[in-house]
Order: C-alpha cells, then sequence, then structure tokens
C-alpha cells in the first residue's frame, strides 16, 4: 500500500508542484467512492453552467465538478448552452432565458500567480439580467477540484439562500478486510480520498474538531478501546483517553476546548468530559446504568446522550455543568445516536421501529418525530454543516455503504466504495 | 495568526494584481471579482500506521487443549449479561491459575451482536466482560490482576447474519499477560 510523500522543507514550488502532482495521482489510483443521487427535490431551480473559457483541460475539469455538485445536491436541473462563455463574456441573457435558465454560470481557468491555478466566474440571475456573484479562487494545480466546489458553494449560496457544503470533506472508514481497517478523508462528494491511518485493528466513532484539523476516533490497536486525538495534516496523534477499561464515544465541544468521552474506568459505561491532550478529567453523569454516545448541542450549552436508565436505551439530555437528566425521546424501545442540526432545531437520532433500524429526525421544539428511511440498518447520523443534508451508514446488498439523506427526507444521495464496507461517517465543517 | 496575516496580505496584493490586470470593464458589471487565496496545506492528509500489539505464547497450560485453562470463551444469552451456570468450573479454574500466578494479569473483552448502535453494543460489551471480572472478584482476585474491556460488534468471531451468528458473537473472552516476562496475548 502506499505510503505517505513526506515533502521536504524549503525545496522549490515547483518541486513542491510535482510532488503535490504525483500525491494526487497515487490518490486516483485509490478507490474513491462513487455518489449517486437517488431522490431530488420538488422545485428545483434551472441552471445553465456554460463550458468555461481558458486552459481547455483545466477549464473542463472545474465546470464539470460544479455541474456535477450542483446536480447531485437534488436542488437544481442542469440547461445545456453548448457554449464556451468566460467571465467576460457579454450573456446573451434572452437566449438563455429562452432555454429555460434562471441562472447561468460563465467563467475560465487560467495560470494565476506561483503557478497555481486560477479559476473565475461570474453568475448572472436571467431574469434580472444581472450579475448575482462573481470570484476568484486561487488553489495548487492539485487542488483545482477544490476550486470547482467553492464555485458550485456560491451558486447554492446564491440561489437557494442556504450556504453550499460541497468545499467540506467527509470522514469514514473503510473495512477493507476483517483485518485491515482505514481511516478515510473524501471531499464532500467522495473524490480526492485519502487515508489518515492504516490498522489491522477496528476504528470507530471519527469525529472532527470544530476547525476540521484533526478528528477524535477510537482505536482497537491495543486490543481494547482507547480515544485518540489526530491531526490530519501532520499525522501526529496522541491518546486522549486510555484508561483502565474501555474508554470511547469521543465527542467534541463547539469551542475544541474539551472532548465528552465514555469511560467505564470508576464502573459502567459513564461519561466525562476532558481535553483533547488527556488532561482535566472530570466525570458528568453517575447512573446504574449505561450512558453513551454524548454529543454536544452547537450552543454548548448541553450533551445529549443514549441511556438505558429507563429500562431501554433512549436519548437523554444534560446540561454541560451536570445536574439532572431530562428524557428526548419517548416513542418506541430503541432510540439512540443523537446528533443535533447546527440551527439547534432539528435531533436526527436512530430509532428501532419493527426490528429495523431507521433514521429519525425529531424537531426539538414540538418534538414531533419523522422516519427518515426504510432501511434496515441505519447507523451513525452525521449533519452537513449547513444543516440540509444528513449523513449515515447503512447496508446495500449486504455492504456497508454510505447514505446523504435531506432533512425533509426528498434529496437521497448513496456513496459505496468499489470494495469492502464504507461506515462511521462524520461530516467535516466549514474550512474558513 | 501570523500565517492568517501573510494569507490575508497575499489575498490583498492578489486582489489588487486582478483588479488591475485581468479583468477588462465589461458594461455595467463590477471588475475585479473577489480573490480568495487556498493554501497548499488545505486538505493535505499524511498517511499513518497503527503499530501492531503483537502476542505472544505463554505457559503452555493456558493453551493446551487438554487443560480447562484453554476454555477462554464464556457465552451469553440474547439480552442477557449473566454467567450461565454451566460456566462455573471454567471461572473457578481461572481464578485459581490468577490466584497462584500473582504475575499474570487477564484482560476480558466483551463482545455482542450486530444489532445496533456501534457505541451502545459497546457498553453492552463491557456489561458482559463486568459480568466476568465481577465473577474473579468474588473468588478473591484482586483488582490489579483483571481489567474488562468491550469490543462491542467490531470483532465478530462468526460474520454471519442468523441467530446461529449472533449467539457465537454474544461472548466475553479471556486473554492472559506475564507481567514478570512482559509478554502477553494482550
Amino acid at each position: 500500500m502506499k505510503k505517505h510523500l513526506l515533502l521536504p522543507p524549503g525545496r522549490s514550488f515547483s518541486r513542491l508542484l510535482a510532488a503535490c502532482a504525483l500525491f494526487s495521482a497515487a490518490l486516483a489510483a485509490q478507490a474513491d467512492l462513487n455518489i449517486d443521487l437517488t431522490g431530488s427535490g420538488n422545485n428545483q431551480i434551472p441552471v445553465a453552467i456554460a463550458d468555461f473559457g481558458g486552459e481547455p483541460g483545466t477549464a473542463r475539469a472545474v465546470a464539470s465538478v460544479v455541474r456535477s455538485d450542483l446536480e447531485r445536491s437534488g436542488m437544481f436541473r442542469l440547461i445545456e448552452t453548448g457554449m464556451s462563455m468566460n467571465e467576460n463574456s457579454a450573456v446573451d441573457f434572452g437566449a438563455t432565458k429562452s432555454r429555460g435558465a434562471d441562472a447561468i454560470v460563465v467563467g475560465s481557468v487560467g495560470t494565476g500567480p506561483d503557478q497555481r491555478m486560477e479559476s473565475r466566474f461570474r453568475l448572472y440571475d436571467t431574469n434580472k439580467e444581472a450579475q448575482l456573484a462573481g470570484a476568484a479562487f486561487l488553489t495548487p494545480a492539485a487542488q483545482l477540484r477544490g476550486a470547482g466546489h467553492r464555485i458550485a458553494d456560491v451558486v447554492y449560496e446564491k440561489l437557494t439562500g442556504v450556504p453550499g457544503l460541497f468545499a467540506t470533506r467527509i470522514a469514514y472508514i473503510a473495512k477493507l478486510s476483517p483485518s485491515r481497517f482505514e481511516l478515510q478523508i473524501a471531499d464532500s462528494d467522495g473524490q480526492n480520498a485519502q487515508t489518515a491511518l492504516v490498522s489491522k485493528e477496528p476504528i470507530i466513532s471519527p469525529a472532527w474538531s470544530p476547525d476540521g484539523s484533526r478528528i477524535a476516533y477510537v482505536s482497537f490497536e491495543n486490543k481494547k478501546p482507547v480515544i485518540f486525538v489526530h491531526s490530519l495534516a501532520t499525522g501526529k496523534r496522541n491518546v486522549a483517553a486510555n484508561f483502565k477499561g474501555s474508554n470511547s464515544a469521543p465527542a467534541w465541544s463547539p469551542d475544541g476546548q474539551r472532548l465528552a468521552v465514555v469511560l467505564t474506568r470508576e464502573g459502567g459505561s459513564q461519561l466525562f468530559t476532558i481535553s483533547p491532550d488527556g488532561s482535566n478529567l472530570q466525570r458528568l453523569t453517575r447512573s446504574s446504568g449505561i450512558d453513551t454516545e454524548p454529543h454536544f448541542s452547537p450552543d454548548g450549552r448541553f450533551i445529549y446522550f443514549t441511556s438505558d436508565r429507563g429500562g431501554s436505551p433512549q436519548i437523554y439530555r444534560i446540561s454541560v455543568e451536570g445536574g439532572a437528566a431530562e428524557r428526548i425521546t419517548f416513542e418506541g424501545s430503541y432510540n439512540v445516536t443523537p446528533r443535533i442540526s447546527p440551527d439547534n432545531r432539528t435531533m436526527a437520532f436512530i430509532s428501532r421501529r419493527d426490528g429495523a433500524f431507521r433514521l429519525a429526525v425529531m424537531d426539538l421544539a414540538s418534538r414531533q418525530v419523522q422516519i427518515l428511511s426504510d432501511a434496515q440498518k441505519d447507523e451513525s447520523p452525521s449533519f452537513a454543516p449547513n444543516g440540509r443534508m444528513i449523513l449515515l451508514a447503512t447496508e446495500m446488498g449486504g455492504r456497508g455503504v454510505l447514505s446523504a439523506v435531506s432533512v425533509d427526507g426528498r434529496i437521497r444521495q448513496r456513496l459505496s466504495g468499489s470494495a469492502g464496507d464504507v461506515r462511521e461517517p462524520a461530516w467535516g465543517p466549514y474550512i474558513k | 495568526m501570523k500565517r492568517f496575516f501573510l494569507l490575508s496580505l497575499l489575498s490583498l496584493f492578489t486582489l489588487f494584481f486582478a483588479a488591475c490586470t485581468s479583468t477588462p470593464e465589461t458594461g455595467d458589471q463590477q471588475a475585479g471579482a473577489k480573490v480568495e487565496e487556498r493554501g497548499a496545506p488545505d486538505g493535505k492528509i499524511t498517511t499513518v500506521d497503527a503499530p501492531n500489539s503483537d502476542s505472544s505464547t505463554l505457559n503452555p497450560i493456558l493453551t493446551d487443549p487438554k487443560n480447562i485453562l484453554s476454555r477462554r470463551s464464556i457465552y451469553f444469552d440474547y439480552d442477557s449479561y449473566e454467567i450461565r451456570a454451566e460456566y462455573k468450573d471454567v471461572v473457578a479454574a481461572h481464578a485459581k491459575f490468577l490466584n497462584g500466578n500473582r504475575n499474570y494479569r487477564m484482560l476480558i473483552q466483551g463482545n455482542t451482536d450486530e444489532r445496533g448502535s456501534r457505541e451502545y453494543n459497546l457498553a453492552l460489551g463491557q456489561k458482559r466482560a463486568d459480568a466476568v471480572r465481577r465473577a474473579f472478584s468474588l473468588l478473591g482476585v484482586g483488582e490489579d490482576q483483571i481489567e474488562s474491556v468491550s469490543l462491542g460488534k467490531e470483532k465478530p468471531k462468526n460474520p454471519g447474519h442468523d441467530e446461529a451468528a449472533w449467539a457465537e458473537n454474544r461472548r466475553a473472552d479471556i486473554l492472559y499477560r506475564d507481567s514478570a516476562q512482559n509478554k502477553g496475548e494482550f
């Protein structure tokens, strides 16, 4: 298997560029995830993405990322233009409108300063005949797709009013054989998959730090569950919790200063908080049953968790200061894995219904529950940073795959690897 | 902070550069699109290999198939965390060994079947491992000699998806380590 490329410091930029190109070539050999849209929104916005001007190969690459991002989101219907237009072309609004497009994206790709690629674009409203957005993104050649994702994000936000999430990344665990587990990081479209950790033993529960630079996870490499915090760029990792007994279910506080964890060191599975460097341990819950799967509310005030203190596993929440727990779920006998939307309004969780484990959402104000899936083995929901999609693990034809569902249940995508099981997804934060 | 400042400076420069050179005026469109810098380190990921914990062989009586100490698995009923009566002799034999060999430590790994959440199953597996640990404590084994942990549903002995497979996976396993010789199965 591939080894990581160490880039020697202080070498010339062209060497760095060459190394980047090599690196991306090495990555291309690796299996990316394939993504299929299996359901879409009701009112798709018709949008035309012109062929971009500039260097033909790179222009085609960027425009194609923009097109597939928008199409895959289920929010847009792509309109053919059959024309190449750069950001300075005069747009024939009448012709574009007559093709049915409410908006058009034009642009170009060229070589910018320092041999980086410069992707420029403008987005027009064809009805108002006015520019809605225009920007240029500079990227190293190896990260040209990133520029396409950034453009798609701007278009998505201008046309839907919700921030886009194409430039974000996802983490997940690939089980390639019973003795090969990988923590992988991919673009939100499943492409550009890179491996952060390879292990002969299972890895579970990856959780992104709020700044997107680190991932906490549980590794079984020491024949028991131990929590690590892993810096993605450097590959450096530290033990956050390796106490006697099991150490699991890490969750970051929104400020990145604390981890909520589950430890059995004092008997039973109980919630604690700890600094990501493993210092300053504090116990949070004291119950006679199981307390696990902690998850901070985005405002940092509550920790939602799963507990069987009432006889069956249900979701509760407790103030981060401690105190009495409040029960949140009541329908059914198995409700687990709470995840709160970034706007603090919706809780995604897994509910057992008729023997099947299904993705459910609860409106936290009304406590209304809606089941969003008809699958058998849903697990590990994770909100996209814009709160519109939920990524989760499920099973298709006996294999572990990832699925993304919009919060209203209309838009569905499936992400699957070419080999092995893919599971334990975690959607990364926006990177500023 | 410093890096951010440098990036901002670079962005400003690029903005200036872009505004001056590469965006000709076209009618009433704004000249000079906003330029955003995306630094090279973004997206770079270093691959690391998790170290393997090596396991080595111990006192042969622990693995001799004719010796009761080679029996290392305790199976549990569905949704149960109690040790069945049939394992009384196995537990007693291991307790006797630990009491007579204070340099030996034991790791008890609890396991579950595949149904349900990974982390909740980890907690359920812990209940099985804890039940076995308590049985040893009652037989006089020192706390410092035993550790109970869980593998949840992550290491199924039987990869199947039926009741027979699940029954095999509802299990606690016993591993030994000789702390005097610093070698063992964990």
